[in-house]
């Protein structure tokens, strides 16, 4: 199957090309802001990947945007938007925080596991009540999964600053919106000195575990038949709507391990400035462009979280070097998801012509292409 | 008054020579001439995909040719786009109706068309020219009706009517008759011969036979891309135009064995059931079909074939009555446990029901077993399985394709239908529900389709043919019902049925009295 091989190369370049573009587009941003683009881009390739530090906190910052994004693999393929990630992360990490901290003497190989799988259920929860509404009341799920947002945040800092709040902080006047310290036991092994820790590694485990369940086993079968075409699915008497819960079901879990993941793996604790993003670091909306760069792919996806892990890592040592905020960064990010979802019609154009010219070419074995006529 | 080209000049001659369009990997129209005079009907015959709607788009200025010239009246012109065409007096009536339904008659003809009174509408001055454009060419129609009121003839009529309102005068109708009852077909000819009589010209494109020699002057054939050749009507036959349509001999009436009928294999009972809008579809519909017969259900489209078939295979729940499949009370059982059972259904709507058009072919033909040994254990799709199953079904039913993997959608229509047929047939159905099975497929792969058909009869499953085409029904069905508003009419043996009959039937004119 070299030739798919083949195809599926041709068809990375197009996002790549287009990611190009959005750097050549930032450069002239820079430029602009009198900042020398080379000079700033070397500092931003320095700062993702100069050291093996450097690396470690690009792949730290990759491995939330992985996990989401392989749970948006699934839920897009089954035709279903996921905006909640941020909310499915949060309820996730509170649910796996309150059980660390209500359970402090546990061998850390039974509590890990534990906390993961309570992570998971907690954000499979919270995707699968707006897919429960999609599925049987025809809500639409872009504007439920954002409400349960919404509610997701309001939860943490309610729990944040009360009932689950730092006794030490308690005490103080700060009163900032953290939690206890997990035990030392439940920390997620890491590669010293640095900060990357196991939760990397699960999840390029766990792409390769999305793209088996998606293109080798019935359930993944049914997910993308409903998503390509929900009648031929019925028409086969596949349970359509519970096949769409699921597929916010099993997002929602793998966003639900994210939140658990930065937990156990980076801050050992729960802190939150009030905003999703606080906690989340914007990982449940960047994993869904993540997704996308990686062209709904699971494998594809990791590139594509690294991209934006070194893009988020880098930005302050550029913002350092050439002077310019890192908040040009946020516009480089939009202009690479601008861009790449842009060059999405190209390659479609492509790959149909292509695919019309491999079937002419074979049409000594005969066969009528699809259109012009008809 | 609405319309800015009244003084468009009749259309004497169109000449096309030499037409060549090409789309990627296909030649679509290969150096192709063809003309038509004024006051003629010209037949444009050919299978699915030997050019015939590209060649028109072009004359219609949808497509623009790669090579060849188009002359009207003598005179050398390109159509950049339609507007064009319609300036030189050309018209096209789709196949598909372009109308909103939820607007009238007027406003569907005003559309795109200025107003003469600037911003504010003129619809009483567009509605009595469309009056009298209608008595003129008698094709009467209510200016005022709401489009999704009107039956699909009527629309049709609303078309024709559009084409002759923006001053058309050569009118090109791309298979007009595929949604008409028989009667209808007869109104549009007569509406046909009023407008050649007039002067106008038209050119008819068709695949079916019969109706392209009875109102045609000349005829012109087109295979794949290429010109076979134009005859005079009334110098060919049935036999010539399908030779030069397919390339080889064909015969008309596939030849039928004859099968004693077994037990009831399909029986529905007093079913009544809803359409998706919530109106009443099936009004108490009985009816029984045999192993090793073929019942055909005929009828004009939206009467009740659709809830019917999607009652028996268990994708619509009826408000009334039962359906038992080889003897046992299904009707409560979901789609793939009857499927399991034995029932085989062939949706109407092949691409939206029938098939996963993003899936491969390999996964297309699992898309009932997905679940099951040997495609998956445990859960888990076993690749070579699927593999081998694919490769012997695309070499059974000679399904061209490049290979297993390739998405459905690269296929042809009539390749997609027997992906389809080769999924529900592989699966030794005793009980086969097969939907307009042959629609807009071409005369290969309808011999083809109408050949398993009859080796599943053979074999002794009860199949019950729903089709909106008589010829079809006619040529395979042992009995014929027919169904209109959702009541079955009549059941007459094979031999008793003729069009005319079955026509007032399917028009709802109640049992022939004699």
């Amino acid at each position: 199957m070299s030739t798919r091989w083949q195809q599926r190369g041709r068809d990375m370049l197009y996002p790549l090309a287009a990611a190009g573009l959005a750097f050549l587009m930032a450069a002239g941003v820079l430029a602009a802001l009198g900042a020398s683009p080379l000079q700033a881009y070397a500092a931003l390739v320095k700062g993702a990947f100069g050291s093996r530090n450097a690396l470690a906190e690009t792949l730290v910052k990759a491995t939330p945007l992985l996990l989401v994004g392989l749970g948006i693999c699934i839920a897009f393929r089954g035709q279903v938007i996921n905006i909640g990630g941020e909310g499915q992360m949060i309820v996730g990490a509170l649910l796996a925080t309150a059980l660390g901290l209500a359970f402090p003497h546990w061998p850390g190989w039974v509590m890990i596991p534990l906390a993961m799988l309570v992570a998971m259920m907690g954000g499979a929860v919270w995707g699968g009540i707006p897919g429960v509404l999609k599925a049987y009341y025809n809500v639409n799920e872009i504007l439920s999964t954002i409400m349960m947002n919404a509610i997701a945040v309001q939860l943490m800092n309610y729990l944040l600053r009360g009932p689950m709040i730092d006794p030490v902080q308690a005490q103080r006047a700060s009163q900032i919106p953290q939690t206890a310290a997990l035990a030392a036991a439940y920390r997620l092994p890491r590669w010293v000195p640095t900060r990357l820790h196991l939760g990397a590694l699960l999840a390029v485990v766990l792409a390769v575990v999305v793209y088996f369940l998606l293109w080798r086993t019935g359930w993944g079968y049914r997910i993308r038949a409903v998503g390509h075409n929900p009648h031929a699915a019925r028409y086969a008497g596949i349970p359509v709507k519970r096949y769409t819960v699921l597929a916010l079901v099993l997002s929602g879990a793998f966003a639900g391990l994210a939140g658990m993941v930065q937990v156990y793996g980076v801050n050992y604790r729960m802190i939150t400035d009030g905003s999703a993003t606080g906690f989340t670091g914007g990982a449940g909306f960047n994993g869904i462009v993540a997704a996308l760069l990686g062209q709904l792919h699971p494998l594809g996806t990791i590139p594509a979280a690294v991209l934006f892990g070194a893009l988020l890592v880098g930005a302050n040592a550029m913002q350092r070097a050439v002077q310019v905020p890192s908040a040009l960064v946020t516009a480089l990010n939009g202009l690479v998801v601008v861009f790449v979802v842009s060059s999405e019609y190209f390659r479609r154009r492509a790959r149909k012509r292509r695919l019309l010219q491999q079937t002419a070419a074979s049409a000594a074995t005969a066969v009528a292409p699809s259109s012009p006529e008809d | 008054m609405a319309t800015p080209f009244s003084a468009t000049p009749k259309v004497q001659s169109v000449v096309m020579r030499g037409i060549v369009k090409r789309f990627p990997g296909v030649v679509a129209n290969d150096h192709v001439d063809f003309d038509v005079h004024q006051g003629e009907v010209h037949a444009l015959l050919g299978e699915n995909g030997a050019g015939k709607s590209t060649l028109m788009k072009i004359l219609y200025g949808l497509y623009q040719p790669d090579e060849g010239e188009i002359q009207v009246n003598g005179r050398p012109v390109t159509f950049a786009s339609p507007l064009d065409a319609i300036r030189c007096g050309i018209g096209m009536v789709h196949q598909h109706f372009m109308l909103v339904e939820t607007l009238t008659v007027a406003e569907n003809v005003a559309l795109g068309l200025p107003s003469s009174r600037g911003f504010v509408t003129d619809l009483e001055r567009v509605a009595a020219r469309l009056r009298a454009l209608g008595e003129q060419y008698g094709l009467p129609v209510d200016p005022h009706a709401r489009v999704w009121q009107l039956s699909v003839g009527q629309q049709q009529r609303v078309e024709i009517l559009k084409v002759l309102y923006r001053g058309a005068s050569l009118l090109i109708l791309d298979e007009p008759t595929a949604v008409l009852t028989p009667q209808e077909v007869e109104d549009l000819f007569r509406v046909i011969r009023q407008m050649v009589g007039r002067g106008h010209s038209v050119v008819f494109i068709s695949h079916k036979l019969h109706e392209v020699l009875s109102i045609s002057d000349r005829i012109t054939v087109l295979r794949d891309g290429r010109k076979v050749g134009t005859v005079r009507a009334a110098a060919t036959n049935k036999a010539e135009l399908a030779r030069w349509m397919v390339g080889r001999e064909v015969t008309f009436r596939p030849e039928k064995a004859p099968v004693t009928p077994g037990p009831v294999r399909l029986a529905v009972e007093d079913v009544h059931a809803r359409s998706d809008r919530g109106t009443p579809a099936l009004v108490g519909v009985s009816l029984a079909v045999r192993g090793g017969e073929i019942v055909g259900l005929a009828g004009v489209s939206g009467n009740g074939q659709r809830e019917l078939a999607e009652v028996i295979a268990g994708l619509r729940p009826p408000t009334q009555g039962r359906v038992r499949l080889l003897g046992r009370d299904v009707t409560a059982w979901p789609a793939d446990a009857r499927a399991d059972l034995g029932l085989a259904y062939i949706p109407e709507e092949r691409m939206r029901d029938g098939v996963i058009l993003p899936f491969s072919v390999a996964e297309n033909f699992i898309l009932r077993d997905h679940f099951k040994p040997p495609f998956a254990r445990r859960g888990i799709l076993q690749p070579q399985a699927i593999l081998a199953h694919s490769q012997a079904l695309i070499r059974a039913y000679q399904i061209k394709t490049p290979g297993p993997e390739t998405p459905v959608q690269h296929l042809s229509g009539g390749n997609i239908q027997k992906v389809v047929l080769a999924r529900e047939l592989a699966r030794a159905p005793q009980v086969i529900v097969a939907a307009q099975p042959t629609r807009g497929l071409d005369i290969g792969a309808t011999e083809y389709v109408h050949a398993q058909l009859l080796q599943q009869r053979a074999a002794g499953a009860a199949v019950l043919l729903i089709s909106e085409d008589l010829d079809e029904i006619l040529a395979l069905a042992d009995r014929i019902a027919v169904i209109y508003e959702g009541r079955i009419m009549d059941v007459l043996p094979a031999a008793e049925a003729d069009p005319q009959r079955l026509g007032l039937l399917m028009a709802g004119v109640a049992r022939a009295t004699g």
